[in-house]
């Protein structure tokens, strides 16, 4: 196909367009899979059409048009088979929804629709990795080929995955609907689930990868905020994006030059995004707005914020951050979350404080071979001038971790303390 | 990637410094600017005072001199900006076409350069390299 600027123009409006439509096709046709295929048609449709006629005045509303006439042709289709089959359950059903739903106007209840995708592309049912691959598809208009090159597979294994993920939707029978009451809360920690882990894919991307893995961030983002337009209501929704959109102000400041890690406290504060940071923290704000009991997103957001709030390192508030530490290991506790717990109280009450901590840890089965508990100990014990045992534990830090860079470091550290003991 | 979409409304060079847009037009252009946040690509977006209310401080001569608007030499000026997030050119294109604008209005769409978009030499002198 002859790349013009007309096809690169469908591209654009089939990236702001196609999640609308397969919504609105999915509510028709009560199938994921046959409403991406009919959008995929609609698609060709303009692919054939609008180089010749010229991009339509509303080029949505051309795409579903052109879709749900596709759709209402296939319901008839069925229906004529299933009455040769004698099965009209199927088919009445379809009929009622059909038949309202042609009347109505294209923008009218997208955003309903537009849930319902989400909730059934993130449904439990399939794996996370099976959740984030459709999600991208049907919500993010990325392409297999994107998607494949963004997650470093093939694109063959994108494209099963997406096949089966639609299958097992159907298989399971999943209802497209909006999920109410105590199981939306559940629903949507697995959508939101789904949109962290496309943002932290994008994130671990190391300098010179393909462009297409960063952009994981921005889809990541740009579904969290579609999503707080649609449920503002949720305060762990505003919690997501605002974790997400601090995080990401850091991205030109947290990898030097030769790729290599730039850590929080030793990034250049001015080239963080200030942007971003003003819309990070007025997503927490409403999500504190929303409910005076945060949830994980919203205090990991929290944190985020501490630092996003402090001008300098110095001036970071580690007193809250370690407070909020608390908070989090209330709701999710885990020995990671504690190991951090562990060094926001060293930083706010000094390395003594932080050492109990730490060494209560050293049991913990998850953590034996954690290379950060080991270097935060040494750490500890360095600025505590317990030189010897600081260097017992770099040491071991360094033959634990998996990175190179990483490694040198720590061996430094090792170094560092054999010259002051 | 980030696009600029800058608002150049002609005849706004010579308005007045408290001139007000017409109603209709902001209703028109807040459903726009719904549409843009509902899709996730809005990051920012400002209207600007005309530049009757403005000043320019131009450097010939390498010292700053201050003009107060309005600026008889201008035939363009801007009145408003929105900054989006896309996954394209065309796509920020796609968007400023959406725009409600007025027959006298201009949409200028302008990507943002990131830091990552620089040779070295000027990431070293941004201070992003250590």
């Amino acid at each position: 196909m002859i790349v013009t600027d007309t096809h690169k123009a469908i591209d654009a409006v089939w990236r702001i367009e196609s999640a609308r439509v397969i919504a609105g096709l999915a509510r028709m046709v009560r199938d994921i899979g046959v409403a991406e295929e009919l959008a995929q048609d609609a698609l060709v449709a303009a692919l054939e059409h609008w180089p010749v006629e010229g991009v339509p005045r509303n080029p949505g509303a051309w795409l579903m048009a052109s879709a749900k006439r596709r759709a209402i042709d296939l319901l008839r289709r069925n229906k004529l088979l299933e009455r040769k089959h004698g099965e009209i359950g199927y088919q009445l059903e379809a009929e009622q929804m059909a038949a309202p739903d042609f009347e109505t106007s294209v923008d009218e209840p997208v955003s309903d629709d537009l849930l319902r995708l989400i909730f059934a592309a993130c449904h439990p049912v399939l794996s996370a990795e099976a959740r984030v691959a459709l999600t991208l598809r049907l919500l993010g208009g990325l392409t297999s080929a994107e998607i494949a090159r963004a997650f470093l597979v093939s694109e063959p294994a994108i494209a099963q995955r997406i096949v089966r993920a639609k299958r097992t939707l159907r298989e399971a029978n999943v209802p497209f609907e909006v999920p109410r009451g105590a199981d939306l809360t559940a629903r949507l920690s697995s959508v939101l689930e789904v949109i962290y882990l496309v943002f932290n894919e994008g994130y671990s991307a190391t300098a010179g990868e393909d462009w297409m893995r960063p952009a994981l961030c921005e889809d990541a983002l740009r579904l969290g905020r579609i999503l707080a337009e649609l449920v503002p209501q949720e305060p762990e929704v505003h919690g997501l994006v605002a974790l997400m959109e601090i995080q990401a102000s850091r991205s030109s400041a947290r990898v030097g030059p030769l790729g290599q890690p730039i850590l929080l406290l030793d990034q250049n504060r001015a080239l963080w995004d200030q942007l971003l940071i003003r819309r990070g923290l007025a997503a927490l704000q409403r999500s504190e707005e929303v409910s005076a009991r945060p949830g994980p997103y919203a205090l990991q957001a929290a944190i985020a914020a501490c630092h996003a709030r402090a001008r300098a390192p110095e001036e970071t508030n580690w007193e809250r951050i370690a407070a909020l530490y608390a908070e989090l290991a209330q709701l999710m506790p885990s020995p990671v979350v504690e190991l951090n717990r562990a060094v926001a109280i060293a930083m706010a009450f000094g390395p003594a404080a932080g050492l109990d901590l730490v060494d209560a840890l050293a049991s913990e089965p998850s953590l034996q071979n954690y290379h950060l508990l080991p270097s935060v100990r040494g750490d500890f014990l360095f600025k505590l001038g317990r030189f010897d045992e600081a260097l017992v534990e770099f040491q071991r830090a360094a033959s634990i971790t998996r990175n190179s860079r990483e490694r040198d470091l720590l061996l430094d550290r090792a170094r560092a303390c054999a010259q002051d003991s | 990637m980030r696009f600029m979409m800058l608002m150049i409304p002609k005849g706004y060079e010579q308005a007045a410094p408290g001139a007000m847009p017409d109603p209709q037009a902001v209703a028109a252009m807040m459903k726009y600017n719904e549409a843009l946040q509902k899709a996730g690509v809005l990051l920012a977006l400002d209207g600007l005072h005309p530049p009757s209310a403005g000043a320019r401080v131009s450097f010939s001569g390498g010292k700053p001199k201050v003009t107060d608007g309005p600026f008889v030499e201008a035939k363009e000026v801007i009145g408003g900006y929105w900054m989006i997030q896309v996954k394209s050119r065309e796509e920020a294109i796609e968007w400023a076409s959406r725009c409600p604008a007025s027959g006298n209005e201009v949409i200028e769409v302008r990507q943002v350069q990131e830091m990552s978009e620089f040779p070295p030499e000027i990431q070293q002198a941004a201070g992003t390299l250590h």
